[in-house]
């Protein structure tokens, strides 16, 4: 009785295996043959690379502050260049241009920021001899924006202007970045030296 | 042969021979179908006769003075499905009677306590039918933290990862109906896409044992299978409603079986599940509502000797993601975290608004199993599952309403197993499987993809066995060979590809050169032997000590290999590397079992060596016009888990019983002995439970739950804060204090048309409201998390 049953069994464990085999090879052949195109490059959307504060005084050559990030949230660090020192106790007319420069032409960004300026503001925040910095312009709210500013220098020496843009922020605000919440866009630290 | 031949026999010589001779005897024998073995006991009854016999020792029985002509047999068995065998009686007959003894396809009969596991050596643990019902309405995360050694890794209350042991994500598999789920569970933030209420047997392996299921399981096995269908003419159904307080709303979940005594069946089920934003005690995580519909179809037959199951499934959720978690940067993180508040508080609201999750799963699958006398049993099986995931963030401009995230993963898979299990000492089981998966990322987001477009095929065989040495000692090993090959094209930025030293090492690999990038096509192999071996020993009748011994291996995810940019929602930059080879854990589990009517304890203490252990952690900053970022960075390292579980229970009197939970787990990174990240803190749990069958079955069960702090985590990281303009301490890291919560359960059964076919039952959890965060939170810099929840469940049988 036994031994009758071995025979079955080979055949069974070798009908099973070869059902198997038709099986995986059929999946194999239908997944190998799957030639693959290349996937598209994502084209980003939203990217800021480039703000560029342009600070004009009358009597004073433009200083201009400049943060360019060309690989985005790549490893690199953006680029900070300041183009000259700033004069002692002096007012500057402050406007901001940003721009997206992985696409070719440069894409302007600021634009968007006018056409949605009741979802955006700049916060200032000024140190050392940057003595202060005042909102030069308004949504249609009546609330600041910060494209257009006024900045005051105090006695010579070493001074700082971070610079963040917050989309979304609580309209109107205490002026501080933690009452106005929203998300950062920018934010961005510029060194200066006051002469 | 030998039966054949009688029966052919048999059958001419009845249809030829009528002649009125009553002193016949019918000489049977009982056997086994499956192993050939004798079964004694079977009752053997002549219908419409009244005579009755049983079986003797050898399986042997008989019938004297039966007139020729043709009988019908009712023969029944403890344990066995009755069968009605006719048979022609001329002159002496000798019959030979198979009937089935090994019921697995056959669910509905078997003996209450004899309780079929997965492994035998392993640590295992089933959710019982009450815990189900409890947890009906929550995720499965949530629903397997009622055992021993599992925690969750939260992103909020509905993003629920099951943790096992410390271990979690691709270390964790979910076999869903048989079929391995396969739903990016590489991600944080990913919880598994099942819906609980599908398939109701919920069964927990800790550790690689299941070899069957995979051989990647460092962490552990989470097995749901469908409630075994009666083999009978029925049609009934459950339906359970669950409404909570907390997040003002709840879920129902309908099922309806159809089952005939051919064993054909017909299975439906639905659920449906609304919550608004969830409660912290003093404010309201806004943005957390979800909204959540799933369906399963089955319909098969199953006979002992051969079935067939087509399975299909369909669950979609839509999940909020707290508001106030989207952060910008650094310095956001860092506000964030020193914020008592959140900084984003609405009204209570139904709305999910962006950043959210919606995330579809199919699964559709083709099951059919043959058994094969004296031999065992082939189980042939195909299945398909496509898993879309729209990730959504607060986004400007054209693309306000495009996802931040959409990727498609579709699976294919082929599995063969044989079982061989027609010898009483021993039992075997073999299997083959063929896996194709397709990912792809979708470019129409307009951000970076986090994952990239990939094809990865997988094959895998192996052998299990189970060797009974003496009654009291089985022994189980098993082998498998699994090959995993991954063919990703994906984007570098020429800056992080040189900046990751992949020009130097990997430069063969690129394909095109995009300009500012390079389009890569890695194709990596990976090789992983995997192996088991343990014993089950009972020492006396109601005490069993087990140990288990495995090697686990696990190729690396694509998230390990490939992560590379920024997480936009979580703020943070994630770092995969291409250099990450596969991690290999070794782990010695023992448990100790004592079960007897007046208490019983489980105390199993497990070690874990993992090999290249592949973790994530922050250990940088990397800067941007947008602030600084976290940077996450993929790495590998040795690590060791020492841990224990231990569970009592006692029952004081029939009314009352107490149960105990602990369970410690301590994870370290030898090669700089540091703590691991993200282990979950040590926890005990208590409970004490009033149960009255009397009083409509009514129980009532009090629980306190006391989560230590976490004392061992890595140390924080320094980060500059342009808007302090000073070096700080992110703490990142730092875990929250203790806490101790509070639940209460009541239920009650009562009878409408059947016997307690309406279950009622109440459920508060926190109950003194107290705030607290809980260290694998992920939403714990932000907010508190949840407030009191109390609910209601309603549940009836039909």
């Amino acid at each position: 009785m036994k031994k009758s049953h071995l025979p079955v069994k080979k055949s069974i464990l070798s009908r099973a295996l070869f059902t198997s085999a038709i099986i995986f090879s059929l999946c194999f052949v239908t997944s190998c043959s799957d030639d693959d195109e290349d996937p598209d490059p994502v084209v980003e959307e939203e990217v800021i690379t480039t703000i560029t504060v342009t600070l004009t005084s009358a009597g004073s050559p433009d200083i201009i502050l400049e943060s360019k990030d060309l690989d985005g949230d790549g490893p690199d660090a953006p680029v900070i260049t300041v183009s000259g020192n700033l004069v002692a106790n002096s007012t500057y007319a402050g406007s901001i241009e940003l721009l997206n420069e992985t696409e070719s032409p440069a894409e302007n960004i600021t634009e968007e920021i006018e056409e949605k300026d009741e979802e955006h503001q700049f916060f200032f925040t000024p140190s050392g001899s940057v003595s202060g910095v005042t909102y030069t312009d308004q949504d249609g709210n009546g609330n600041p924006i910060g494209l257009s500013f006024s900045l005051t220098t105090g006695d010579a020496g070493s001074g700082a202007l971070q610079i963040t843009l917050r989309h979304e922020p609580k309209k109107p605000n205490d002026g501080s970045l933690n009452d106005a919440g929203g998300e950062t866009d920018i934010a961005q630290n510029f060194s200066v030296t006051v002469e | 042969m030998r039966f054949y031949l009688v029966l052919i026999f048999t059958c001419v010589a009845g249809n030829t021979s009528f002649a009125q001779d009553c002193n016949s005897i019918l000489f049977g024998e009982v056997i086994d179908f499956h192993d050939n073995t004798v079964l004694e006991n079977a009752t053997i009854t002549i219908t419409g006769k009244n005579l009755s016999t049983t079986s003797d020792e050898y399986g042997k029985f008989n019938f004297k003075t039966l007139c020729n002509g043709v009988i019908e047999l009712e023969v029944s068995h403890p344990n066995c499905r009755t069968q009605f065998i006719s048979i022609a009686i001329n002159g002496n007959t000798y019959q030979k009677i198979r009937i089935e003894h090994h019921l697995e396809e056959l669910n509905e009969v078997k003996v209450v306590g004899n309780e079929q596991k997965n492994t035998n050596s392993s640590q295992e643990e089933k959710l019982s039918k009450e815990d189900f019902e409890k947890s009906s309405g929550k995720s499965l995360g949530d629903a397997l933290k009622n055992m021993t050694g599992v925690s969750s890794l939260n992103t909020g209350a509905n993003v629920v990862k099951p943790v096992i042991q410390g271990l979690s994500g691709s270390r964790v598999l979910v076999i869903n109906n048989n079929t391995r789920m396969q739903d990016m569970e590489w991600g944080q933030e990913h919880a598994p896409n099942i819906d609980i209420n599908a398939n109701q047997h919920i069964s927990l392996i800790k550790g690689a044992a299941a070899l069957e299921y995979g051989g990647d399981a460092i962490g552990g096995v989470i097995v749901l299978k469908p409630l075994p269908i009666a083999r009978a003419d029925s049609l009934y159904g459950k339906t359970q409603l669950n409404l909570f307080s907390n997040g003002r709303g709840g879920n129902i979940s309908t099922s309806l079986t159809k089952s005939f005594e051919s064993g054909f069946y017909l299975k439906a089920q639905g659920s449906l599940k609304r919550l608004g934003d969830i409660e912290a005690p003093e404010y309201i995580l806004s943005n957390t509502g979800i909204k959540e519909n799933g369906i399963s179809l089955s319909a098969g037959k199953r006979d002992f000797v051969q079935g067939w199951e087509g399975y299909y499934s369909f669950f979609k959720t839509y999940i909020g993601i707290l508001a106030s978690s989207h952060i910008g940067n650094t310095d956001d993180l860092i506000t964030a975290i020193e914020s008592p508040t959140p900084l984003i508080i609405n009204d209570f609201s139904y709305t999910i608004d962006k950043p959210s999750q919606e995330v579809t799963h199919h699964l559709a699958k083709l099951n059919y199993y043959r058994r094969f006398t004296g031999f065992g049993k082939l189980n042939v099986q195909y299945d398909f599952q496509n898993n879309r995931r729209f990730e959504f963030d607060r986004r400007i401009g054209d693309n306000a309403d495009n996802a931040s995230l959409d990727l498609k993963l579709s699976t294919h898979t082929v599995s063969s197993t044989i079982q061989l299990d027609s010898k009483k000492e021993f039992e075997l089981k073999l299997g083959v499987l063929g896996r194709f998966q397709k990912n792809f990322a979708n470019p129409e987001t307009r951000v970076r993809r986090l994952i990239p477009d990939y094809n990865k095929y997988d094959f895998g065989a192996f052998v299990l066995g189970e060797f009974l040495m003496q009654p009291n000692l089985t022994i189980d090993a098993g082998i498998r060979y699994d090959f995993t090959r991954m063919n990703a094209k994906k984007f570098y930025r020429k800056s992080s590809w040189e900046e990751r030293g992949y020009d130097e090492d990997f430069s063969q690999l690129i394909i095109n050169d995009a300009g500012t990038q390079y389009l890569v096509n890695p194709i990596f192999d990976y090789h992983n032997v995997s192996a088991m071996t343990g014993l089950q020993y009972n020492l006396k009748e109601n005490q069993t000590l087990k140990l288990n011994l495995s090697l686990a291996k696990r190729a690396p995810n694509p998230s390990e290999l490939f992560s590379d940019g920024l997480h936009h929602s979580a703020a943070r930059i994630e770092l995969g590397d291409l250099r990450i080879k596969n991690e290999s854990s070794r782990k010695i589990s023992l448990s100790y079992e004592l079960n007897s009517q007046k208490w019983g304890f489980v105390l199993a203490p497990y070690l874990n060596n993992i090999k290249n252990f592949i973790l994530a952690e922050p250990n940088d900053l990397q800067f941007t016009i947008r602030g600084s970022f976290p940077v996450w960075s993929y790495r590998q390292t040795n690590a060791l888990l020492l841990g224990t579980d231990f569970s009592l229970y006692n029952n004081w009197s029939s009314k009352i019983r107490t149960n105990h939970k602990f369970s410690y787990v301590k994870g370290t990174d030898e090669s700089t002995n540091i703590p691991l990240i993200n282990i979950p803190a040590a926890n005990l749990n208590n409970s004490i439970s009033y149960s009255n069958i009397k009083w409509n079955n009514f129980i009532v069960t009090l629980e306190s739950q006391y989560v230590f702090e976490q004392k061992r985590f890595p140390p924080n990281i320094t980060v500059f804060s342009p808007q302090e303009q000073r070096e700080k301490e992110l703490n990142i890291n730092t875990p929250p204090p203790a806490y101790h919560l509070l639940s209460f359960d009541a239920s009650s059964k009562f009878s409408i048309q059947k016997k307690n076919d309406l279950s009622i039952g109440l459920n508060i959890t926190n109950i003194t409201n107290t705030n607290y965060r809980d260290y694998l939170n992920r939403l714990r810099y932000f907010v508190n998390n949840q407030g009191r929840n109390i609910s209601l469940r309603l549940i009836y049988n039909y």
